[in-house]
């Protein structure tokens, strides 16, 4: 009896209750006519002006496994101004002034000439593994500087010449010897730091060399060291330099592991302006060591150095090699 | 011709994501490729909305503009192509895109990053209309049919529209003056440097 008089009042409950609900809409039904017509959910939605205002980017969230692709917007055309226009200038001013420099400097002071004439005797320079990672860091630079002024410079000089197709497959074999003598080209920046560092040490020295020009003009010949002030700047335009190219480099090559979209286009900038200032240096380097002084190719080529070449440019080294007892050695027979 | 755009009414967008995997099938596009894909903002918060957003095919296309060896062209319905056979994998038009569209079949892969790849508006590429080689690189050529991008064309709440920018920002402008709102066109400040006045 007991569950049958449970059964009735939950009966009459639910009765009761539906009952109250139908009045409760009934009530209900005025308050709501009173309400706007439509209601404007926009009001508290995201705004796409609003959202950029505040950082400049839209972020969200997808549910595709690239988690990267959540970036919806970042409208910032400042990298493609720099590429398009910015670095161009920089680039032709910056490598064609430093050509003008030289070519300039070369018809008014002419060739550095090996004023005592030569001695017939040569002193050991730079050792076969010293001259090895040179030729091995400059052969790679060359490549890397001739394939990275064709991705900023190809477009308007190349293209124009040898059409879109010849073009595309040679930029395509361009990248790849950019990209993979990276890697020859940093351990050799890396090993250039490490066996000139000891020599490469500013010091007094370098004031005296650099307040009379380093006897670039007229006939002058400041005291130096194994490596004068201009050698020096050179060294640390290398390591430097090649340093931020070769990390900058390296963030682009392996795109996300370290920076995204913004770090690569950053990354970009400096890599950028840091190379083509670079080739302006190496340009002025190539110079010196070439065609702009008599006898200084031989340090590089065969590592030695005629005895009144060093006396000239190099006094204080030599004095050390004297004492060394390392200096003297009767040049190779000419061939004739 | 036609000025073609894409719009995302963010308003009716669902995230059903049906868009991304109309576009994934119709073009056989490769994995780890998203042509398209939904972006959710404010997830699970007041007011979140959701984004279907590919190439939005720019007027002034900055990808065309840094592209180092000159890859891009646009078609006279002002579609953004490219031709697969130039691209060098470089990278940057990624770098240069407002709206992340590029995409790499080998990303972090020692800077051999392959062909780009991106929306085509279905428009195909550089090879002949509906050919075998075209299909292989770019996917179908809907537009060489007189059909509409595909992910537009099902979109279950009409969210995602796509075609003549002068007929779809109507559509969106008769659809807000009925209902009483609208969000705006996402990304059409930015890749066309207008908005839709509703």
């Amino acid at each position: 009896m007991a569950s049958l008089g449970r059964l009735f009042r939950l009966a009459l409950g639910a009765t009761l209750g539906t009952w109250a609900l139908l009045l409760l809409v009934a009530l209900a039904a005025p308050v709501q006519a009173q309400q706007p017509s439509s209601v404007n959910p926009t009001a508290s939605s995201v705004k796409e002006q609003q959202l950029l205002q505040e950082l400049n980017r839209i972020q969200g969230r997808v549910s595709i496994p690239d988690k990267r692709s959540g970036m919806l917007e970042q409208p910032g055309r400042d990298w493609r101004n720099f590429h398009e226009v910015t670095l161009r200038w920089i680039g032709g001013i910056v490598i064609l002034g430093m050509l003008a420099v030289l070519v300039i400097f070369y018809l008014t002071r002419g060739q550095v000439r090996l004023e005592s004439g030569r001695s017939g005797r040569t002193v050991v320079r730079f050792n076969a593994f010293e001259r090895l990672v040179h030729w091995m860091t400059a052969t790679c630079f060359i490549v890397l500087a001739i394939s990275g002024l064709n991705i900023t410079f190809g477009r308007p000089l190349l293209i124009p010449l040898i059409g879109l197709e010849a073009f595309s497959d040679w930029s395509q074999w361009a990248k790849y010897g950019h990209n993979y003598l990276s890697f020859p080209f940093t351990i050799g920046v890396i090993l250039i730091f490490l066996m000139w560092i000891a020599g490469n040490i500013p010091d007094k020295t370098d004031v005296e060399w650099i307040k009379r020009g380093g006897g670039l003009l007229g006939h002058d010949h400041p005291p130096a060291k194994h490596f004068n002030a201009g050698q020096k700047m050179i060294y640390w335009i290398v390591v430097l330099g090649g340093g931020a190219v070769a990390i900058t480099g390296y963030l682009l090559m392996f795109p996300f592991y370290t920076a995204g979209i913004e770090g690569m286009q950053v990354a970009q900038v400096v890599h950028s302006i840091v190379a083509v200032l670079f080739v302006a240096a190496m340009l002025a380097h190539i110079y010196i060591g070439s065609i702009g002084m008599e006898g200084a190719f031989e340090a590089m080529g065969t590592g030695n150095v005629d005895v009144n070449w060093a006396k000239e440019h190099h006094s204080l080294w030599l004095e050390q090699q004297k004492a060394a007892g390392t200096d003297a050695r009767p040049a190779a027979a000419p061939a004739e | 011709m036609a000025r073609m755009k894409f719009l995302c009414d963010a308003d009716r967008c669902i995230e059903c994501n049906a868009c991304v995997t109309a576009c994934k099938n119709e073009h056989e596009v490769p994995w780890g490729i998203n042509r398209r894909r939904v972006v959710t903002i404010n997830d699970g918060k007041p007011g979140e909305r959701s984004v279907s957003m590919a190439c939005m095919h720019c007027t002034d296309a900055p990808c065309a503009a840094v592209c180092p060896v000159n890859c891009f062209y646009t078609t006279a319905d002002a579609v953004v192509l490219h031709s697969k056979d130039l691209c060098i994998g470089c990278g940057y038009c990624f770098y240069a895109c407002p709206f992340g569209a590029p995409q790499y079949p080998k990303v972090g892969n020692f800077g051999s990053r392959g062909k780009m790849d991106k929306c085509t508006f279905c428009a195909g590429g550089p090879e002949a209309d509906g050919s075998k080689a075209e299909y292989e690189k770019y996917g179908a050529n809907r537009l060489a049919e007189g059909k509409l991008p595909l992910c537009a064309e099902m979109c279950s709440t009409k969210s995602l529209l796509a075609g003549d920018g002068e007929i779809i920002a109507q559509i969106y402008k008769e659809r807000v003056t009925k209902r009483g709102y609208g969000s705006g066109a996402w990304g059409w400040k930015t890749a066309y440097r207008e908005s839709i006045d509703t």
